[in-house]
């Protein structure tokens, strides 16, 4: 992969994984007495769970986390807009971001093909050139990131709706999950899957993708923080069951919808 | 300030108060101490809070106290506000006070010679009390804000955008923990003043108006 001169450095913040943190987080736990009365005079509060153990509290928290996603499901609206900008607004150099530095990203697999499984009519595995067959939409929307930074970039491909309907998806599984090359994997509800701004985006900033912004095909979805629009698709499976994720699976909340 | 009748027994603060004040207490904290452990992971402003100030170990844990604690929050600040216009004690003890109030209860802060009867409000007092109100208030209003800068997108649209929307989230955040400080302060000088806020102690008869 060659890189880009003027594109962002390394990730500023190192990759942590729970279990990388675990002595760590047992450390801050035996802090003293303000932590202990946080986390256990607020679960009783919240829940009256007994919660003599940090699993418990954590068993609090995620179901807190999902009753949220269900507020934000009922908030969602599959025709309210994400606000969009002129292409002025967009933002340069643009900020990589993954799950690992940027020079560990992977180039296109040899003889990739975006694969679709599921409840679809149509399992047919698809190339780019097919991709720029159907319906074409683009979008200058900004993404933002769950640790807050945010900015304006422009995307444009294949609207989800439009592909989900090519391939004969059944449109009331409640569930669209992505599978990508670089180990990454997240998912979305359905809804979010069919609104107008959800893309599958082949071409970034004028340009077919780069490596690093996703190539050959990313998920944009301008209505979810960034870490749902997952870059280096793989496998998209229109599913009932509930798909998780990468970030998900650790504690980032699934609907994560702003 | 217009006088009004007080029966000799009327607690400095009514059990509700009390009750609504420690949950503040718990709220405010959850929702600071995992604040700044979102704010570090990707600081909008050249400072990070100390790691060890963090509630939550990582950006997701704190996100999910942040996203928990703020259902307590909102409850609390539902409860006191009902309770407060219905109770009439907006009416009696928060409250834009005089200007002229203000500066006389403030200058006599300052000189030390401002007194503090337990159960009644000066100036200085109702002003704060105010203004930690009306910043709690925004502090909920741009967290929705930032919390679905979409599905409420005239809300952030109002606050500038989402960016900007962010600093003044942070901005009223320093605020309120201005407030705590100040407060904590205060109790720490008049410490008869924290067993007021746990058990019922009768209010202080008014020696001046």
């Amino acid at each position: 992969m060659t890189k880009k001169p003027g594109m962002t450095g390394p990730r500023r913040l190192p990759v942590v994984k729970i279990r990388d943190i675990q002595p760590e987080l047992r450390r801050l736990d035996r802090r003293g007495f303000l932590r202990s009365s946080l986390s256990l005079g607020g679960l009783a509060l919240l829940t009256g769970c007994d919660l003599s153990t940090n699993s418990g509290v954590d068993a609090a928290l995620r179901s807190i986390l999902r009753f949220d996603d269900k507020i934000q499901a009922a908030l969602f609206s599959g025709r309210r807009l994400a606000q969009t900008y002129p292409p002025s607004a967009v933002t340069r150099p643009f900020r990589f971001n993954a799950y690992y530095a940027e020079w560990q990203v992977r180039g296109i697999p040899d003889g990739w093909r975006l694969e679709v499984a599921g409840s679809v009519s149509d399992k047919r595995p698809w190339t780019i050139p097919a991709l720029r067959t159907l319906p074409q939409a683009e979008q200058i929307t900004r993404h933002i990131c769950i640790e807050g930074w945010t900015q304006i970039g422009r995307w444009s491909g294949v609207p989800l709706r439009a592909f989900l309907e090519r391939i004969g998806a059944d449109l009331r599984a409640p569930f669209v999950s992505f599978k990508c090359f670089d180990g990454y994997s997240t998912g979305i509800d359905m809804a979010s899957a069919l609104h107008p701004q959800t893309i599958l985006a082949i071409d970034f900033d004028g340009q077919p993708l780069a490596p690093e912004w996703g190539a050959p095909v990313r998920l944009r979805i301008p209505t979810k923080l960034g870490f749902k629009s997952a870059k280096n698709l793989q496998a998209i499976e229109v599913t009932h069951i509930f798909p998780g994720g990468f970030w998900e699976d650790q504690g980032y909340d699934w609907f994560s919808g702003v | 300030m217009p006088l009004h009748h007080q029966p000799a027994v009327i607690p400095a603060h009514p059990a509700t108060i009390r009750f609504l004040h420690w949950v503040w207490v718990y709220a405010i904290g959850c929702m600071v101490f995992s604040g700044w452990e979102i704010y570090n992971a990707s600081p909008s402003l050249p400072f990070s809070f100390p790691r060890w100030t963090g509630l939550g170990g990582w950006l997701g844990g704190a996100l999910a106290w942040h996203f928990s604690a703020m259902w307590l929050l909102a409850a609390d600040g539902v409860a006191y506000l009902a309770y407060g216009f219905v109770s009439g004690h907006f009416r009696r003890d928060v409250g834009i006070p005089a200007p002229r109030a203000v500066v006389r209860d403030f200058w006599a802060a300052l000189t030390f010679r401002l007194g503090h009867r337990i159960g009644h409000y000066n100036a200085v007092q109702r002003l704060l009390y105010l203004g930690v109100i009306v910043a709690l208030t925004l502090q909920v209003i741009t967290g929705l804000a930032i919390w679905k800068p979409v599905q409420l997108g005239a809300l952030v649209a109002i606050f500038g955008g989402y960016p900007i929307a962010r600093n003044i989230h942070l901005a009223t955040m320093f605020l309120i923990v201005t407030f705590v400080i100040v407060h904590v302060v205060l109790v720490a000088i008049f410490p008869r003043t924290l067993v007021s806020m746990i058990v019922g102690v009768p209010a202080e008869s008014k020696s001046r108006a």
